[in-house]
């Protein structure tokens, strides 16, 4: 019964995203106050029912439910009730239920936090929502329902892949979903700036937060994603250029080039055209990403499904949302103009730079992800593009984009001075090349790459500290600077974070694949690793071997680590659990090949030293911490207060805001 | 600078860098594309030798085997028309099992060994790497040609 609820429920939601698709749109058409009234109340139905269908689903999965399709595909009696839950975004049906609920609750956000916007301006965006997910109701109920019965029931669930049965796992879709799904926020106003023929610095500062925190959560998500594979998958890698990391990878460059172009929009009304672009680009990447994983054209991990009718529905929604977008782009942008004139050296020359090389880089990943596609679909073979095209196209454009990274910020709007520039900053770069040249001498090797990689680390660390500097000198304590400003300033001090973790993990991380028989040792990165033998383990849906390994350092123990084989026993497969000492500086990693037939319990087993393998996701971590710091920023909090103050006159709290958040000299074309 | 000027350098600055990325790519692309092969191709000398590519297909069954060093590792792929041995050292990963689908990369050596620098055996134990299964369908195909061809020439005596 309960099932049935929930697929009643998710027809309702259809019928109510359709409204909440059509009638406030036409209603800011036309000028009806009525029909855009219509928008908040719907979209909160909308997302009750969607919550439903969300609660039915979770309901079926944690009752064992075998008699549901997708529970006796993705679940098991014997699995813990946390991965039973998370089961629910374990297989294609369920992850597209978890998008449309997360568009429901980004939804419901928007109508909660646009009291202060303009009529039209809401009708239109939460109609846009509306309209995303009428196509994703749709995509469920026609090709992929959760709610499919099977009958005669299963007497038992097949089980989650055990590589999903981890708490990684259990956070880490949800998270790149909110960050996916939030980009369709950003995405919706500009179509809505579109279709009000009106984009100015307030319409960048309305969308500015909502884009942020899509990134922020995009940004966790995929830091989840690749610790996730770092522990999970045995082999110590953290980044493999699949196409699923690929997949959530170029939604995020999209992004993070659109929150840069947002910030000129806002400061100076300038990028309009091109920011509306990158908000339409950003969310059909995040489509994309979406359905390239769930689709199962690509091979990998997480492709589930393989089904034609899905395919060709998920080609017809592509093409309908970015041909309808990218034709409304073309139809209103001149109206919407380009905005603002600057300098050939003016802080929104190197953000336009930031931005091209970010988009470059976007599309060199895109091609490379689809590059096997498009000549298998022409029947030139199958082939496959390796990391190394990655790592070719990557670095170079990286280089300079954080090499212009530390200029950015010191640079005036309009119109810098690179002589002025060069003064401020040559100490800072001279300093990053001595450190750079130096530092692989003392850590024990020196390659062209550590040296490259440590510059621009020193150099970014370096420029964020002398503007900090100046700032806090020149004008006068903490206070004088905004939220958004140090927020801006932690998140580059992130990425020179990551940059750090990548080069010397890279650098000096020593990587052996080792026989060892009980009492066998191996060396790597200074430490001393004793292999002790295996002994039977036995956990709530597995069976398995541990192995046990002491670490030494100048004969002194340091720690133990017990990697362990299991097998699932639902499915009977095999899985690696590596076991890692973390620590700030390094990471020892061990985990347990095969064991080795006839030769007295050796096994082959994997010995690796990572250093400074956290600091990729410190940097991360930084980044997104950056992305909440700019978030909390007063001028998005001024609304809220002035909404409070005066209940009613909402025109004047927004033209308040706006004149106070307009930088002089901006010209709204 | 005239606006003329500043346009025209926007302009040059952006072809500039339009080309690099494109000549950065297309030489990326070159040297970094994997072609795949069935073991028949691989058989009919289709394939590059000195250069990496992918075979895909079955691990024959009973054909695993281990040296002394127990990290070098011995087997046979087969698209069941024939059959490719492979050596490769290292751990395999946890899906490589004999009788189950799989995808190597690796040189062809003189020695006719294909010598894998890396065993992809990814996903659940019922999953078939598209690769292998094109293999294996491609196989049958030519033998069900061979077979027609056959059937065709005795009946034509």
């Amino acid at each position: 019964m309960i099932p049935e609820i929930g697929h009643f429920a998710l027809i309702v939601a259809l019928m109510l995203a359709l409204i909440q698709g059509v009638l406030p749109i036409y209603g800011a058409a036309r000028g009806n106050a009525v029909l855009m009234g219509v928008a908040r109340p719907v979209a909160v139905g909308h997302f009750v029912f969607v919550a439903m269908a969300f609660a039915c689903l979770a309901y079926a999965l944690l009752t064992n439910d075998f008699s549901v399709l997708y529970v006796a595909e993705h679940s098991n009696s014997q699995l813990p009730a946390h991965y039973r839950f998370a089961a629910l975004w374990g297989g294609h049906e369920g992850s597209l239920l978890l998008w449309t609920f997360l568009l429901t609750v980004w939804t419901v956000a928007v109508t909660q936090f646009s009291r202060h916007l303009p009529q039209e301006m809401v009708a239109r965006v939460i109609g846009v929502l509306g309209l995303i997910s009428v196509g994703f109701l749709l995509f469920m109920l026609l090709t992929s329902d959760p709610f499919e019965r099977l009958l005669p029931a299963a007497m038992n669930g097949r089980d989650l892949n055990p590589l999903l049965q981890d708490p990684g796992m259990v956070i880490h879709p949800p998270m790149l979903y909110m960050g996916y799904v939030g980009f369709s926020v950003a995405f919706a106003f500009a179509l809505s700036a579109l279709l009000g023929g009106h984009l100015d610095a307030t319409w960048a500062r309305w969308s500015r937060p909502w884009t942020t925190v899509a990134w922020v959560f995009l940004t966790l998500g995929i830091a989840l994603g690749s610790g996730w594979a770092y522990y999970e998958l045995g082999w110590g890698g953290w980044w493999f250029w699949d196409p699923v990391e690929n997949a959530s990878f170029m939604p995020w460059l999209a992004g993070t080039a659109l929150i840069h172009s947002l910030a000129v929009t806002e400061k100076r009304g300038a990028f309009k055209s091109w920011t509306v672009l990158l908000a339409i680009g950003a969310f059909s990447l995040s489509l994309m990403g979406t359905f390239l994983v769930r689709s199962g054209v690509l091979t990998s991990v997480h492709a589930f499904a393989t089904d034609p009718r899905r395919g060709i529905f998920i080609l017809a929604f592509l093409v309908v949302v970015i041909g309808s977008s990218l034709t409304l782009f073309a139809w209103r942008a001149p109206k919407v103009g380009l905005g603002g004139k600057f300098e050939l050296v003016s802080r929104e020359s190197f953000l336009l730079c930031n931005n091209v090389l970010l988009s470059v880089a976007a599309a060199s990943v895109f091609l490379g992800t689809l590059y096997p596609l498009f000549m298998d679909a022409l029947g030139y073979g199958k082939l496959s593009v390796g990391p190394p095209y990655f790592n070719t196209v990557f670095v170079p454009l990286m280089v300079p984009m954080v090499l212009l990274m530390g200029l950015g910020p010191i640079a005036r709007w309009k119109k810098a001075n690179i002589p002025d520039m060069w003064v401020r900053v040559r100490w800072a770069f001279g300093a990053s090349v001595v450190i750079a040249l130096l530092l692989p001498f003392v850590l024990g090797k020196w390659t062209p790459l550590i040296a490259l990689g440590l510059l621009l680390a020193c150099w970014l660390i370096s420029s964020v500290l002398l503007d900090l500097r100046k700032r806090m000198l020149r004008e006068g304590g903490i206070k004088t600077q905004s939220r958004s400003y140090y927020g801006m300033q932690l998140a580059h001090f992130g990425v020179a974070i990551f940059i750090i973790g990548v080069t010397l993990v890279k650098g000096y991380e020593t990587e052996r694949d080792v026989r060892m028989a009980p009492g066998d040792t191996v060396a790597a990165g200074g430490y001393t690793f004793r292999f002790d033998g295996v002994r039977a383990l036995s956990g709530p849906n597995y069976e398995g071997k541990q192995g046990r390994v002491v670490v030494m350092k100048n004969g002194q123990p340091v720690g133990q680590l017990f990697p362990q084989k299991r097998i699932y026993d639902a499915s009977g497969m095999p899985m690696t659990e590596a076991s890692i000492d973390a620590g700030l500086f390094r990471d020892l990693y061990v985990s347990l090949g095969d064991a080795i037939p006839n030769s007295g319990g050796a096994w082959a087993v994997r010995v690796y030293y990572k250093p400074f393998v956290n600091w990729i996701w410190a940097g991360c971590v930084l980044m997104a911490m950056g992305g909440v710091l700019a978030l909390s920023d007063r001028r998005y909090r001024i609304h809220a207060r002035k909404k409070q103050e005066t209940h009613s006159t909402e025109h004047t709290a927004t033209h308040e805001a706006s004149a106070a958040g307009m930088t002089t000299g901006s010209k709204p074309a | 600078m005239k606006r003329r000027q500043k346009i025209l350098a926007f302009i040059v600055a952006g072809v500039v860098g339009l080309g690099i990325a494109v000549g950065l790519v297309l030489y990326a692309l070159r040297g970094n594309v994997s072609l795949y092969f069935t073991p028949t191709q691989v058989f009919d000398k289709q394939a590059p030798t000195g250069r990496n590519f992918r075979i895909g297909g079955l691990v024959v069954d009973h054909s695993l085997k281990r040296e002394r060093d127990g990290l070098t590792v011995h087997f046979q792929v087969t698209d069941t028309d024939k059959t490719m041995p492979v050596v490769y050292t290292g751990i395999l990963p946890d899906l490589f099992k004999e009788g189950k689908g799989v995808v190597v990369e690796g040189k062809l050596g003189t020695d006719g060994v294909f010598h894998a620098s890396q065993v992809l055996a990814k996903h659940d134990e019922n999953y078939m790497p598209p690769e292998a299964k094109e293999a294996l369908a491609e196989a049958k195909k030519a033998k069900a040609k061979e077979a027609a061809a056959k059937a065709a020439l005795a009946g034509g005596k």
